[in-house]
């Protein structure tokens, strides 16, 4: 299938919603492609009451001409704004051969990729039951039964106190909150919330619906069970102690997902996709919005989606009229950044045989003395399985100080049909080998 | 859980399992106490990122393999194969 569009948005989440909307409303033919079963990204997701700002958006979308492929994955980029996606379960759900692949042109690209969660290892984190904040979240979104669950929630970021107020209102029993910062670092976020009444709303909610004791400086030192965790050990200061608990949502903060637009060769600076004023990327006509550019929140994403659009649909005069208030908000991203910075001790969370790449069950025994990632992935596989180190590169990161290796298609895995045809289309024979290791691996 | 009539029905690993309409993969593998798939070194796993991103929750669906079970919705009659079930048989 390959088609054509004047305005193309990658990730439904609400900058590449607002950013879609936006060009339908200017008028462009614009097309919204997202890996999610259904629009809204994660901070939108279905499967729990959402904001009015949430409910218009998606209203907005649902009546507009925007052409939908949602539950379709990008798996590579042939062409600066060529982009290639697989229909998510295509043969789950009895359709073709197994494959169905959309090859899709654009005169420009606005990536919305968002943002994935920080995993950090542990002795016990890969135990079933044992997953991130917003990733218990989604579950629990997706239908999964939270009533009278004891749950730990841990890591840093708001993230926390959003999701544990969730699942507290979807009947879990909330154990304990586990915030790795400081309280004062905490406070000083606050202060800065104060000046953005949503946030403070926000905040009250989440608190009203917990009921439960915030602690501070505190985090898990390991996860225990069998076959699922049974209890975890917290510890804050010198105090150590063991809970009981039915499930563990711990994720450190958030990592924008950069991937495509490093497979685009977008510029990136300090992990983050380099853009001017009007979201435009150091690739002409691929535009960024959202979580990619930093963490800012929802507020942040929507606006730099609509300037994203009003700048792609050339009308850059409008694009930089709102660059002032995209600026007032800048600093909420440099406040949340400094609130979230992760206590070197938790480097000291990992023992050698604790499991860093769930994929390939490298040890992280087997890392210690790696020069960098490069070597790390050539000697023992660290980061080549299906996640293609989306979970153990941030960790390793975290851990070693290694940064990321150069992105090569696929950006995502893909079914070696889907390869084979692609390459047929665009004579990149290349990447079949490397789908068929993919595949291998699993 | 919801009754048949207001649910969907879908086997996991052989034994029926009744879940509200809208409902992941993921969620209803978690719900009939299974994991969904066993690592390299033989541990047990389950969804981790919800999201798509860590590929912990991929199945067997409908004889497709590696479907991340946490973006697929289920449907009705769907036939879902964890790595739990294969590592029993093996």
């Amino acid at each position: 299938m390959k088609q054509h569009f004047d305005v193309l948005v990658v990730g439904a989440g609400p900058a590449g919603v607002v950013a879609a909307v936006t060009a339908a409303q200017c008028g462009q033919r614009a097309a919204l492609v997202d890996d999610n079963p259904a629009a809204g990204g994660q901070i939108w997701r279905s499967g729990a009451p959402l904001p009015k700002a949430a409910r218009a958006w998606l209203a907005r979308l649902e009546s507009s001409r925007v052409v939908r492929l949602q539950g379709w994955r990008v798996f590579d980029a042939p062409g600066r704004t060529v982009l290639l996606a697989e229909r998510n379960g295509a043969s789950a759900a009895g359709l073709g051969d197994g494959t169905e692949i959309a090859e899709l042109h654009a005169a420009k690209v606005i990536l919305a990729t968002g943002a994935r969660e920080r995993f950090l290892p542990f002795p016990g984190w890969t135990l079933p039951h044992v997953t991130g904040v917003g990733g218990l979240d989604a579950l629990t979104r997706g239908g999964l039964p939270m009533a009278g669950k004891r749950v730990v929630v841990a890591g840093t970021g708001p993230l926390l106190l959003a999701v544990a107020g969730h699942l507290a209102g979807n009947g879990a029993r909330i154990v304990a909150v586990c915030e790795q910062a400081p309280l004062e670092r905490l406070v000083r976020l606050g202060m800065h919330v104060l000046r953005e009444p949503g946030k403070l709303w926000q905040g009250m909610q989440y608190r009203r619906a917990m009921r439960t004791r915030l602690l501070t400086r505190c985090w898990v030192t390991a996860a225990h069970g069998e076959d699922r965790v049974r209890s975890v050990t917290l510890r804050q200061g010198k105090k150590h102690w063991e809970v009981g608990c039915d499930a563990l949502a711990c994720g450190f903060h958030l990592v924008p997902n950069t991937e495509l637009a490093e497979l685009l060769g977008c510029r990136v600076e300090e992990g983050l996709v380099a853009t001017d004023e009007q979201m435009r990327t150091s690739v002409e006509d691929v535009y960024c919005a959202g979580e990619p550019t930093g963490i800012g929140g929802v507020e942040l994403s929507r606006l730099e989606g609509q300037i994203a659009a009003l700048a792609a649909c050339g009308r850059g005069e409008e694009a930089r009229g709102m660059a002032a208030r995209r600026r007032g908000k800048l600093g909420f991203v440099r406040a949340l950044a400094a609130a979230c910075q992760l206590d070197p001790e938790l480097k000291k969370l990992t023992t050698d045989e604790t499991i860093v790449c769930r994929c390939e069950d490298v040890r992280f025994r087997a890392l210690r003395g790696r020069l960098n990632w490069r070597e790390a992935k050539l000697q023992t596989r660290c980061g080549m399985g299906p996640c293609q180190g989306r979970v153990c590169g941030a960790a390793t990161e975290f851990l070693f100080g290694w940064g990321a290796d150069s992105v090569r298609p696929p950006v995502f895995p893909a079914a070696v049909a889907s390869l084979a045809a692609a390459g047929q289309a665009n004579n990149f024979t290349a990447t079949m080998t490397t789908s068929e290791e993919t595949e291998e691996n699993v | 859980m919801r009754e048949a009539g207001g649910g969907v029905s879908l086997m996991v690993n052989g034994a029926s399992v009744t879940v509200a309409p809208g409902t992941t993969v993921a969620a209803a593998v978690m719900m009939a106490g299974t994991m969904t798939r066993t690592s390299v070194s033989g541990e047990p796993r389950a969804p981790l990122c919800g999201m798509g991103i860590c590929f912990e929750c991929r199945v067997t669906i409908d004889g497709a393999t590696h479907q991340r079970s946490c973006q697929i919705v289920c449907a009705p009659g769907m036939d879902v194969q964890t790595g739990a079930a294969e590592a029993r048989q093996a």
